[in-house]
């Protein structure tokens, strides 16, 4: 059986390609939040600019980011390590679509729950973080889930700009043994694998993102 | 030299302007790319949705693994595995064709759950009173379903195009002439991505915006209790 011999290079590529995935989804949640509360919250010069980097990173493709950063940017005198450009390529990806999501929730939160924030003399960063963010952190969360299934699938570009992920560990196994079938079988169940994982885990933190949410609230009355 | 154009890199606008039209020829190659890969992706995902709704256990569960298994693989291992395996079987496509089939099942496995969605908001009457009229099965989804689902999915089924024709550029790897592989090829014998690939960037955020638009404006005009039968 030859194809046992490719799993360790191939489980090298896993790693790989599971850290650059856990790293964009952790940055990019973090863009999401920033860009995603800016466009509700923010004066019209801080949604603007937030609308502005979303169109800009939704409407441009991918890999044209990701060679743009890799090969044009150099030019103009800055350049990161190619991890560090996979990373923060798909991160600013991640950022936004995750920002649609974000503003998405944000607005599907009653009107009623902020008028009565202001009644109760909330101030506006007082409503956010303890009335709407809690609410709509769980509407989220399936919309993340599939963005960050998403994520794990386009990582699979960075092998295109010279990182070892799993999809070029697969490449070179490839131009080596020619053995494309076996290969390429095993690289999809690899992705296949992790996606079902990672399904998992959101799944696990979505049960207890509305586990832990109903309980604070039946604490207070 | 590319097409019988040649460039002018004296200044970065007369170069912009000097590759436009090699860049115009790849987007064409886009666009058709874009175009076959949905129309496959609406046929193919049409029947994974009609197979998930068989009465036989055995051909709904498998389709269901299908096309989970389609949606949560990447597009370039699926691109390489149809590039490279599919000659082995003795059916050798060219690298459009290839990659437009890879476009499709990639994007069969979403319009698949669109469509299912859609034929499972039909109220089940409307089933029961067509077994009840004696029509077949191929029938009521002619008669029936189509015509009641097709404006309701058209929104989801458009978004679906637009996220596809951004991710036409992967074809470039298996050696499509896009509009990515020739701003690439220009920039490997210019030296010069900056501008190629800003170009290519650009008219993506345009596509992407005017195909926004136009959508925004079909679900304006799009009748919402359906299509009036025959």
């Amino acid at each position: 059986m030859p194809w046992v011999s490719y799993l360790p290079a191939l489980a090298q590529g896993a790693l790989v390609t599971a850290w650059i995935t856990l790293a964009a989804i952790a940055i990019g949640a973090v863009l999401a939040f920033v860009a995603g509360i800016a466009r509700v919250e923010g004066g019209r010069a801080v949604s603007t600019l937030a609308l502005c980097y979303t169109e800009l990173f939704r409407g441009t493709s991918l890999l044209v980011q990701l060679f743009w950063f890799y090969y044009a940017l150099p030019l103009v005198g800055i350049s990161f390590e190619p991890v560090a450009t996979g990373i923060l390529v798909l991160a600013l990806h991640v950022g936004a679509y995750g920002s649609e999501i974000v503003r998405g929730a944000l607005a599907s939160v009653s009107v009623q729950q902020v008028e009565a924030a202001r009644a109760l003399n909330f101030g506006r960063w007082h409503t956010l973080v303890h009335i709407t963010l809690p609410q709509a952190i769980i509407e989220m969360l399936p919309a993340f889930g599939n963005l960050a299934i998403e994520t794990l699938k386009l990582s699979s570009l960075v092998s295109l700009i010279s990182i070892a992920d799993l999809t070029f560990r697969a490449q070179s196994i490839r131009n080596l043994t020619l053995d494309s079938a076996g290969v390429y079988s095993l690289t999809l169940l690899g992705y296949f694998a992790m996606s079902l994982v990672l399904m998992l885990v959101m799944r696990l933190i979505e049960r207890w993102a509305r586990r832990g949410a109903a309980f604070p609230r039946a604490a207070h009355s | 030299m590319m097409y019988g154009f040649t460039w002018d890199t004296a200044t970065p606008l007369t170069y912009a302007w000097s590759i436009l039209p090699i860049i115009l020829i790849g987007l064409t190659v886009t666009l058709k790319a874009a175009a076959a890969g949905f129309a496959i992706a609406l046929v193919l995902g049409l029947v994974f949705a009609m197979l998930r709704r068989s009465r036989w256990r055995s051909v709904s569960w498998t389709t269901a693994c299908v096309v989970e298994f389609l949606r949560d693989t990447p597009l370039l291992v699926q691109l390489f595995f149809l590039y490279y395996v599919l000659p082995e079987y003795g059916l050798t496509l060219p690298a459009f064709l290839t990659g437009a089939l890879a476009l499709g099942l990639q994007y069969s496995a979403y319009t698949s759950e669109v469509y299912r969605g859609g034929i499972e908001a039909v109220p089940r009457g409307q089933w029961e009173a067509a077994t009840a009229l004696n029509m077949t099965r191929m029938q009521t989804y002619r008669d029936i379903v189509v015509p009641q689902i097709a404006p309701r999915i058209l929104p989801a089924m458009g978004n679906y195009m637009v996220a596809m024709i951004k991710e036409t550029p992967v074809l470039s790897v298996i050696t499509v002439l896009d509009m990515m592989a020739l701003a690439n090829m220009i920039g490997e014998r210019t030296f010069e991505y900056l501008v190629p690939l800003t170009m290519v960037g650009l008219i993506f955020l345009i596509l992407t915006l005017i195909c926004s638009a136009g959508l925004h404006r079909l679900q304006k005009v799009l009748p919402k209790a359906g299509i009036p039968l025959r």
